[in-house]
């Protein structure tokens, strides 16, 4: 009976015991408390990434003035290290749309604990990958022509090219993005708004909670829009990862021109996300006391979709090899010959190494309820996405069809400073965020305790209405 | 602690809705307004070093245009002409008014009057005068009644969307060829029959006309 219990307690959501107010005070009272009161963890981190924001900032200027030339970029390799990361910081936004509208749509109560931080780290990864495909243009100042307006021109983009879709796709994703966060913030910040004890903080929640009062019609209505919401953006972050990969899966040359990219981005962009999604989980839960709101159950489940999704990337791999040698197209056996034995077979066998291998120890359960081991693994996943967009971008475009035409690529000090610099604007939304906005959707988190109070011990639906006489099955 | 938001905020909140809807569409009117007046200084009167008058020359003296403009028919570029065309006539009228200082002075020193351009395309737009002269585009249809300018102004916009709606819909504006420089000129009310005809009695082929390589070379 003892062990029983035991493993019915990590199965669980949520730790048994948890109150209405238990939840708010442990989600929303280091929100509220006096800025100069921050712990010193929260100031040390928030000066790092506004350390690297500056970089940032500094390569940008740096690039307007000196133009698209100070990166490594050359003509044979013309789509470099911005791509790389614009399709990495993307892909790991995805996640966050994945736990939030995916999971919903699919009644998973496991997601409650992890949506809003979730899809704040989309929110952020959307911001820092937005920013690549206007930064990458030689001329970024006239970014706007990729939008279709009435001009004294008499122009308007070319519907054709995927570049043209990434613009729709990402501005639309953003945007979705952020309305679907801010949706689900709405009965949080009017909680913070009620237990906020300064006049100004008050003020500053209850202008941002909208008058939400939390009526029956306030909620009705909010479930569904909720739901409609994600029922949009499931298939928006299935399309925007798939968008990104007809970037590439659109064009002729060999290992770009693959029909398998868009599901295999899109699993691979979930596989990096859950890896970020772990790597953002693990300190957030000791830095504000949330091990019982977030379980070990939420990383065990994260883990989970981090190997499902990494092995349908493995078998990505795995078939590109073969479609390459199957093809019997010279250019696409010495594509794969290129990526496995040329000169820069290191990132290949070290994207494998990253991908493949050091996601096997997922399958043993051990692994997967230790936070160490999940923390490297989803560390090692995050450098191993980056390879895979390394290999796919950068080592496939050095070797293509005229050998008169093959170059090396070798990336200056500013594609790591923007590279890194972009990881600053990152944590420095991040940080103000978990300072500012409650990490974890309070309001659904008291659903399931609501569920704990009132329907523990037997499985009815929550839905159904306990107090009503069950009908009478004949 | 009292209500935090006063009363009077449900009539911010209302206004800050509609005022978004509102601010954006004057933004939208005032860019397009700015765009239309910076830009392309339709009909403002450009200063010259010379008072030039072309209301004097071609409309009262009646002078063709291409006496000044003599190569307008067989280049792409209709020069302005230089000093030595003013002198073929100021050197013995009105010789010494203080108007035609700057000729006399162009003359003597044998520098360049120094004129202002009005119509100024971008570099990366390749014009040329003697394609449209010989197609049919009369003087008038892109410059105005420069006959009766006393400051040359432009008299259209000269964006791409302007250029293209010619080249889109030739048959429109074709007139024939021996009044081109007529500066006078009414299409007929039959313009698009006419039109027709003169397209493609010039050889004028409209359906590669809006292609970029047609100016943008």
């Amino acid at each position: 009976m003892a062990v029983r219990r035991g493993i019915q307690e990590t199965n669980r959501v949520i730790a048994p015991g948890q109150t209405y107010a238990g939840v708010d005070d442990r989600v929303n009272r280091p929100i509220l408390q006096n800025l100069t009161r921050s712990p010193i963890w929260w100031f040390l981190g928030f000066g790092v990434g506004f350390f690297f924001l500056m970089v940032y900032l500094y390569s940008v200027t740096t690039l307007i003035i000196r133009g698209v030339g100070i990166f490594g970029n050359n003509v044979p390799v013309a789509w470099a290290m911005p791509i790389v990361n614009f399709v990495w910081w993307i892909g790991i936004g995805h996640a966050g749309t994945l736990i939030s509208a995916i999971l919903l749509l699919f009644r998973q109560d496991w997601r409650t604990s992890i949506n809003r931080f979730a899809e704040a780290m989309t929110l952020f990864a959307v911001v820092c990958a937005g920013m690549y495909p206007i930064l990458h243009l030689g001329r970024p100042w006239l970014f706007y022509w990729l939008f279709p307006y009435p001009n004294t021109y008499g122009m308007w983009p070319q519907f054709r090219s995927p570049l043209d879709w990434d613009v729709f796709a990402i501005s639309t994703y953003a945007s979705v993005s952020a309305l679907f966060w801010f949706i689900g913030l709405v009965p949080d910040l009017a909680t913070l708004r009620d237990r906020a004890q300064n006049r100004f903080v008050k003020l500053f929640y209850g202008t941002l909670a909208l008058g939400w009062r939390g009526s029956a019609k306030h909620w009705q209505r909010y479930q569904r829009a909720y739901l409609l919401l994600a029922a949009l953006s499931t298939p928006l972050v299935l399309s925007v990862h798939s968008t990104i990969a007809l970037d590439f899966a659109y064009s002729q040359v060999p290992g770009w021109n693959n029909t398998i990219m868009p599901p295999y981005f899109v699993a691979g962009a979930v596989f990096a996300g859950f890896a970020m999604v772990l790597i953002l989980a693990i300190p957030l839960r000791y830095a504000f006391g949330l091990q019982n709101l977030i379980t070990k159950k939420h990383l065990d489940n994260c883990a989970k979709v981090m190997l499902a999704t990494g092995m349908i990337v493995v078998y990505g791999y795995i078939i590109e090899l073969f479609i390459a040698w199957y093809s019997g197209v010279e250019f696409e056996r010495y594509m794969a010959y290129n990526r496995l034995f040329g000169d820069f077979a290191w990132a290949f066998w070290a994207l494998i190494l990253c991908n493949a291998v050091a996601i096997q120890p997922l399958w043993s359960r051990r692994v997967r309820q230790s936070q160490v081991a999940l923390f490297i693994i989803s560390l090692i996943v995050s450098v191993g996405m980056w390879l895979e967009r390394y290999v796919i971008v950068i080592v496939t475009l050095m070797r293509d069809f005229l050998p008169s035409s093959w170059g090396n690529y070798y990336p200056t000090v500013f594609d790591w400073s923007l590279f890194i610099g972009s990881m600053g604007l990152f944590l420095t939304l991040w940080f103000v965020f978990i300072r500012l906005l409650p990490t974890v959707a309070t309001s659904e988190i008291k659903e399931l305790v609501h569920h704990d109070m009132h329907h523990s011990g037997h499985d009815d639906d929550h839905d159904a209405p306990t107090h009503r006489a069950q009908p009478e099955v004949s | 602690m009292p209500q935090i938001l006063p009363p009077n905020a449900n009539t911010f909140a209302r206004w800050t809705i509609i005022g978004g809807v509102i601010f954006v569409i004057l933004l939208v009117i005032s860019l397009t307004a700015f765009a239309r007046i910076s830009r392309n200084r339709v009909g403002v009167p450009v200063a010259q070093p010379v008072g030039f008058q072309h209301s004097l020359h071609a409309g009262e003296l009646g002078i063709d245009c291409r006496y000044c403009h003599n190569v307008v028919e067989v280049s792409a570029y209709s020069h302005v002409p230089p000093t030595e065309v003013c002198m073929t006539c100021h050197s013995q009228i009105r010789v010494g008014t203080p108007q035609l200082a700057a000729v006399y002075e162009s003359w003597e020193t044998g520098t360049p009057i120094a004129w202002n351009r009005v119509h100024k395309l971008a570099d990366f737009v390749y014009f040329n005068h003697s394609a449209h002269i010989n197609s049919g585009i009369g003087c008038n249809h892109c410059h105005g009644r420069v006959d009766q300018m006393s400051a040359i102004w432009k008299a259209e916009p000269m964006t791409m969307g302007w250029c293209l709606e010619c080249h889109r819909n030739p048959a429109r504006y074709v007139r024939p060829r021996e009044e081109v420089f007529n500066l006078a000129y009414e299409y007929p009310a039959n313009q698009l029959e006419i039109g027709a005809q003169l397209v493609e009695a010039y050889n004028i082929n409209a359906d590669a006309l809006a292609n970029c390589s047609i100016c943008h070379r």
